[in-house]
């Protein structure tokens, strides 16, 4: 089901946390909400499912308005960061709560239950209590929870954040893998730009309750509208250099680089801007060579991470297939791929 | 509590144990004597018993005159004990629950209101309630008394529940919601479960200090038919005619067994109102 969110805003008493946000949500689409610590992200979440009432703007599901329904008649399923299992109860009467408040027959429960405990494997544990389970286990349980009575829309508050990389990276499959199975409509808000890009259709990026682009994960890496976006999303992230604009070319302030872009045709010699380099164009196979001083090596095992200063102070990041010839303190003579290059203005707007 | 009461390694228990001992045996000794009074005679002058008997107990099955039935006394305080602890819990199991979740208009106003009236001595209030129970006809009931001892008593258990429910976390019921529960399913099958431990505590604190009651009925219902324990042990030393102090001691033994049979099975719980937490 479509979930559009039209000129919705939140504010709480003079605080306001979201203002004037269309979002909309394709039928089994799974969309990450990514964004920085305090955007608004869980407070969008909680809005859709109707725990916070909008201050203005409409919520729809498909073409039905519910910014007035209350939670109950939503038939929204939420994982809640913390997973909120009920501790005073057993696994199978946690997954089977919303169908016991409507008031389903024992049978029909029972039966429900074993079939999506199945589903997210975990019919060993039915007859547990929360805290009697490992953090995977529990956020199992409160997927199967939120999937019992077939939702419209399925809401995911960082599902993944209490748990260890491994069970990080098994449930993140686990949970596309339900999500396309099920073909439920999903939110997933999460600050790891990794899970995002990994498990979603798409990627809203949100900064200080706004979206700030929407895409799907490749357009967003190769495509970044600011410089927030790029700096948001690649692991190792993107690193900036500071200059002007002199004849069509990128200069630092030194003088020390020139990168002749063809984004900077007509923009007047003095522009203040800023240039994105993601790690992986500069090293080996670039166009423009650049001299600096390695003053940090790292090995990840198959690739090398380098922070190389250049003589005016600025840094790039460089990401290579490992070697081992290169050390902290070593001059080196690297290149830039221009071509990759992601050139921003003053006030972070990609040229 | 099973941990604490283990015996810890890093000193030795004896010596805190003998301490403990001397200083609590003059206590002991007090409560030996009474009730070994109780059953026997002795000399005048004498701390040494010298003979066995019962007739100080004899208030059980014969009517002392100018007394109620004893049975009928004990039953009135029972009685006024289980609907001071019905009332209190209920009410504020609901009113801590108001406070601590809803957005009621003038919460802070109703939270300072309730601190005010916990902290208010409450002895001062006794005759206008005298007047105010005499005029609308509960004076000398039970249920006149009730009502007030329970509505002393409300502030302290609703300023504790509210305590109490706001350890529980929020997500639970959001969660609840979601799951299409209304609000009050969630707070009876989500919400309450989890405080059931200070429940538990609140219903005992409130039936030992039902109770133990005794200006709030001997003021406002000292009749025969309404009389509660307190009361009748009172009118034995109050009446200089025939003074009776074996038969005093006896009814106050009588009187603290439910205490003491309460203090025994239920300290954990009790425990839990002083310790803050929700630990059970
Ligand atoms: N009940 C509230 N009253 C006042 N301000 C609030 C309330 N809830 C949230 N806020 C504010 O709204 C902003 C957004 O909060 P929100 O919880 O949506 O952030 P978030 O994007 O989910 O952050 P995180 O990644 O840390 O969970 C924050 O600045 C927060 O202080
Ligand atoms: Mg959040």
């Amino acid at each position: 089901m479509r979930i559009l969110l039209d000129k919705f805003s939140k504010s709480f008493g003079a605080t306001k946390v979201i203002e004037d946000m269309d979002l909309n949500v394709g039928s089994g689409e799974m969309l990450a909400l990514l964004g920085p610590s305090g955007c608004g992200k869980s407070t969008t979440l909680f809005a859709i499912c109707g725990i916070h009432r909008p201050t203005s703007g409409r919520i729809l599901f498909g073409n039905r308005d519910v910014t007035s329904l209350s939670s109950q008649e939503r038939n929204v399923g939420v994982v809640f960061q913390s997973y909120a299992l009920y501790p005073h109860m057993t696994v199978a009467e946690n997954i089977g709560f919303p169908l016991t408040v409507r008031r389903m027959t024992a049978a029909e429960i029972n039966k429900r239950v074993a079939e999506i405990a199945a589903l997210v494997h975990i019919d060993n544990l039915l007859d547990r209590k929360p805290s009697q389970l490992s953090g995977g286990q529990q956020q199992r349980v409160a997927l199967a929870r939120a999937l019992i009575r077939r939702p419209d829309v399925l809401l995911l508050d960082e599902p993944l954040a209490n748990l260890d990389a491994k069970l990080r990276l098994e449930m993140r499959s686990e949970i596309r893998r339900l999500q396309k199975e099920t073909g439920i409509t999903a939110i997933l808000v999460t600050h790891d730009q990794v899970e995002a890009m990994s498990m979603c259709d798409r990627i809203a990026i949100m900064k200080a309750g706004e979206i700030v682009q929407i895409a799907t994960p490749s357009e967003m890496y190769n495509d970044p509208r600011t410089a927030f976006v790029a700096g948001f999303l690649g692991n190792p992230p993107i690193s900036f250099l500071t200059g002007r604009a002199k004849q069509g070319a990128f200069a630092l302030d030194d003088g020390g680089l020139k990168l002749p872009l063809a984004a900077l045709s007509g923009i007047p010699d003095g522009t203040a801007l800023t240039l994105g380099i993601r790690p992986e164009h500069f090293g080996i196979g670039g166009d423009v060579p650049v001299e600096g001083k390695v003053t940090f090596a790292e090995t990840q095992g198959r690739e090398n991470l380098y922070d190389v200063v250049l003589p005016d102070g600025s840094a790039l990041r460089s990401i290579q297939p490992a070697r081992s010839d290169v050390k902290p303190g070593d001059s080196v003579r690297w290149s830039l791929d221009s071509k990759a290059a992601l050139v921003f203005g003053e006030d972070g707007r990609r040229l | 509590m099973s941990e604490q009461s283990k015996v810890s390694a890093n000193f030795s228990s004896l010596p805190v144990i003998l301490l403990l001992g001397l200083v609590s045996l003059p206590l002991v000794l007090m409560y030996a004597y009474l009730l070994l009074d109780t059953v026997s005679n002795s000399e005048a002058g004498s701390l040494i018993p010298s003979e066995f008997t019962l007739e100080h107990w004899s208030f059980l099955w014969q009517m002392k005159p100018g007394k109620p039935n004893i049975w009928l006394v004990t039953l009135n305080t029972f009685i006024f004990a289980s609907c001071i602890t019905a009332v209190i819990l209920i009410v504020s199991s609901m009113a801590g629950y108001v406070l601590s979740r809803l957005n009621l208009p003038a919460r802070g106003f109703f939270l300072a209101g309730v601190m005010v009236l916990h902290a208010f001595p409450s002895v001062t209030l006794i005759i206008a309630i005298f007047i105010v129970l005499q005029y609308i006809g509960l004076y000398n009931s039970l249920v006149g008394v009730i009502l007030v001892k329970s509505a002393i008593d409300l502030p302290l258990g609703i300023w504790l529940m509210k305590g109490f429910y706001d350890t529980v976390p929020w997500e639970i019921e959001m969660a609840g919601i979601v799951d299409g529960a209304s609000r009050f399913a969630v707070w009876r099958r989500l919400v309450l479960p989890q405080i059931k431990p200070a429940i538990m505590a609140l219903g005992l604190f409130s039936f030992l200090t039902g109770w133990s009651e005794f200006i709030l009925p001997q003021v406002l219902a000292p009749g025969a038919h309404v009389q509660v324990l307190s009361v009748y042990l009172a009118s034995l030393i109050a009446d200089d005619n025939n003074f009776d102090f074996a038969t005093f001691k006896a009814v106050g033994v009588f009187y603290v067994i439910p205490v003491l049979i309460l203090y025994v099975f239920f300290q954990k719980h009790l425990m839990n109102i002083y310790g803050g937490g929700t630990k059970g």
